[in-house]
């Protein structure tokens, strides 16, 4: 477990980016990871990537989740993992998660995020890819 | 193929409804004891309308398919619009992207890789007159689902009507307008739960008054379910937003005949066969009973509940996507022996994407099969009567009164009140909440099968030919708009949002003010700041 070797509890943050409404995904996501033992902040829907970047440096934030089921994947995560590298917070892990295609998911690693997990997919094994994650930092 | 390659013991079974309603091994007359036959459940076509709102239901009209479709540019969706007439659709029903659902227009930063890509873009009237090209909307009927901005859209359609010289009595559509919803349903807001639910009082009293033929609210449970509320959830929160609806508008003064018949509902299908079937029966139901009793409503038509019905896109599977075509089959069978007008049967790929072509012919095929090869449209109510369906229908309609009666509570015995109540403390998000997170952890142990995610996997998953979206009709649409922009008059524009701004202050009806500033113009995002300005925009709180 994370929380044995590092001295805090893990902290991850949450958000949807873009419109899209589509928010049972990642709140049943915030709520196993609360039940695992992690600290939970979920930023709500509609925000923009700068507003998570900020947040998660504010935060600091071991975690950032990304729920998007719009599509808008391949516009939008360039710019958060832009937004975090200009605040210094390139490190953090990043997750996204949502209707990806697989097209999508080597792109989407290329570009720095960490865990795809297209819709489906279940909270234990995010859990155990965060907990993995923590360790070998 | 598909090989059973989960595991070889059968687990512990629950014998439960998805909801949590206990399933007995056997119903006899017993379990239907109480059961009154004129009282709960008279004949088909007469009150309490348990068996259906008609009495010879699908002998005398088939239901209606509307699969509903948007995408990419107005012209886009015009195409999809033109090839379902030509294979046997018989209505229309606009899915708009999320920039025009929550109000903003194209070219607003939040838009960026959204413009046209769950739905269709719509930005000014020029959009709307292009979306309805060559479709004579005295004829077919249309379906316009959008909440918070629904007077700006409705608008733009009534004017484009008169244009092309349709009477405005002579239309039949509906907008979705179920702004209350929108918290712990399809979450598109743009205004808070009582200034979103003056807007769509303001739609009810106008339409009431000049467009006789619309139906002016869908009241919603079918988001509510894919948010994941269990069904007697979905059933008692779409009636209590009914129920506001109804107060809501008779505190303007309009009697209750006079505009419940033009209220219709929309309903989520799931997997759980009889439930489902249960749940539509309760609804009709209690929506009588309400609507007479509570209301003093006098006319059938204000009683009778009529309702579309769309199978549910999260019950889809990205495994084996194929045996998404079976889930829907049941999902639609169980829609039509629980009386529906309407049916959208949900593409077996949008576990993926928006349906492409094949899977939208699929889901049509499926609705025809049901209504000419299977025979189960001869008759009307072919379950009723049924000791376990009857039963289980009683079993619903009481859990959700208890729901009902706890929001009631919350108002100090007003509905209307307690329900502004339960949105505003997120008490309905944390019970959807809840309920979302318990089936997820009984997919993830296994309670629950779900064949081809849990047990029963499938070695070889063949990829499917999937929609293709056009990533440049983003570009175009902006362009459109931007041409429409510099083509108006801006003072005309200025002038009429800012009578739209003086009647939401004046808490005026906002319909025939809305109404001039989008014939001059005035884009939907223009107008929705306009009432943002007024209202302040709605964010938000982020409960799970």
């Amino acid at each position: 477990m994370a929380t044995q070797n590092t001295n805090r509890t893990p902290k991850i943050l949450l958000a949807k980016l873009g419109l899209d409404g589509h928010d049972r995904g990642v709140k049943i996501i915030a709520r196993a990871f609360r039940d695992a033992g992690m600290e939970v902040v979920y930023l709500g829907m509609r925000v923009t990537p700068d507003q998570v970047a900020q947040a998660a440096l504010q935060e600091d934030a071991d975690v950032v989740g990304i729920s998007i089921l719009s599509g808008a994947h391949m516009r939008l995560i360039p710019r958060l993992t832009q937004a975090l590298k200009d605040r210094d917070a390139g490190d953090v892990i990043l997750l996204v998660g949502g209707t990806i295609p697989e097209d999508d998911v080597e792109p989407l690693h290329d570009m720095g995020v960490q865990g795809v997990f297209p819709v489906g997919t279940f909270t234990q094994t995010m859990i155990d890819f965060i907990n993995s994650s923590l360790e070998s930092k | 193929m598909t090989t059973g390659s989960g595991s070889s013991q059968e687990p512990e079974r629950k014998f439960q409804t998805l909801s949590g309603l206990e399933v007995k091994e056997l119903y006899t007359q017993d379990d239907i004891e109480g059961l009154d036959h004129d009282r709960d459940l008279g004949v088909p076509g007469a009150y309490p309308f348990t068996r259906g709102p008609y009495p010879n239901m699908y002998r005398g009209r088939l239901w209606t398919r509307r699969q509903i479709a948007g995408f990419g540019t107005p012209q886009a969706t015009n195409q999809r619009y033109r090839f379902l007439l030509e294979h046997g659709q018989t209505g229309i029903s606009t899915d708009f992207d999320h920039p025009t659902l929550t109000g903003y227009d194209s070219d607003h930063e939040l838009a960026e890789g959204e413009v046209g890509r769950l739905g269709v873009a719509i930005d000014t009237i020029n959009d709307i007159r292009d979306l309805f090209d060559g479709i004579p909307l005295d004829e077919v009927s249309v379906s316009l689902t959008i909440n918070h901005p629904a007077i700006t859209i409705l608008s733009m359609f009534l004017a484009t009507a008169r244009k092309q010289g349709v009477a405005w009595d002579a239309l039949r559509g509906t907008t979705q307008n179920d702004s209350l919803k929108e918290f712990h349903g399809q979450k598109t807001f743009a205004l808070g739960p009582g200034p979103s639910l003056k807007l769509t009082t303001d739609i009810i009293e106008f339409c009431t008054k000049h467009v006789p033929n619309w139906y002016t609210v869908s009241i919603s449970g079918y988001h509510t379910r894919e948010s994941g509320s269990d069904a007697v959830q979905e059933l008692a929160f779409t009636i209590a937003q009914g129920m506001t609806y109804v107060e809501s508008t008779l505190k303007r003064g309009l009697l209750v005949d006079s505009f419940a018949p033009r209220l219709s509902f929309f309903f989520g299908c799931h997997n759980d066969f009889f439930e489902e079937i249960a749940k539509f029966r309760a609804a009709r139901r209690m929506w009588a009973r309400v609507m007479k009793e509570r209301y003093g409503a006098t006319q059938p038509e204000s009683m009778r509940l009529r309702f579309h019905t769309q199978t549910l896109g999260s019950t889809l599977m990205r495994q084996d996507p194929q045996n998404n075509i079976v889930r829907g089959a049941l999902q639609a069978l169980a829609a039509v022996l629980g009386g529906t007008q309407s049916l959208h049967v949900s593409g077996f790929d949008e576990a993926f994407d928006i349906p492409s072509e094949e899977a939208m012919r699929m889901s049509l095929a499926t609705q025809l099969i049901l209504a000419h090869e299977s025979g189960v449209a001869n008759t009307a109510d072919p379950l009723g009567g049924s000791m376990f369906l009857e039963s289980l229908t009683n079993s619903m309609e009481e859990a959700a009164w208890d729901y009902i009666k706890k929001i009631e509570d919350m108002g100090g015995g007003s509905l209307h009140q307690g329900m502004l109540q339960a949105i505003e403390t997120g008490y309905i998000e944390q019970e959807i909440a809840r309920s979302s997170y318990e089936y997820q952890k009984r997919i993830e142990s296994s309670d629950q099968v779900v064949v081809g995610l849990n047990q029963y996997q499938s070695e070889n998953n063949q990829p499917l030919e999937l929609f293709q979206f056009n990533p440049e009709e983003e570009d175009w649409q902006k362009k459109r708009l931007a041409e429409v922009k510099s083509a108006r008059s801006q003072s005309d524009v200025a002038d009429s949002l800012h009578a739209v701004t003086k009647g939401a202050k004046n808490d005026e009806n906002l319909m025939p003010l809305i109404m001039s500033a989008v014939e001059v113009s005035a884009t939907e995002g223009e107008v929705m700041d306009a009432l943002r300005d007024v209202y302040g925009e709605y964010v938000d709180p982020g409960v799970f």
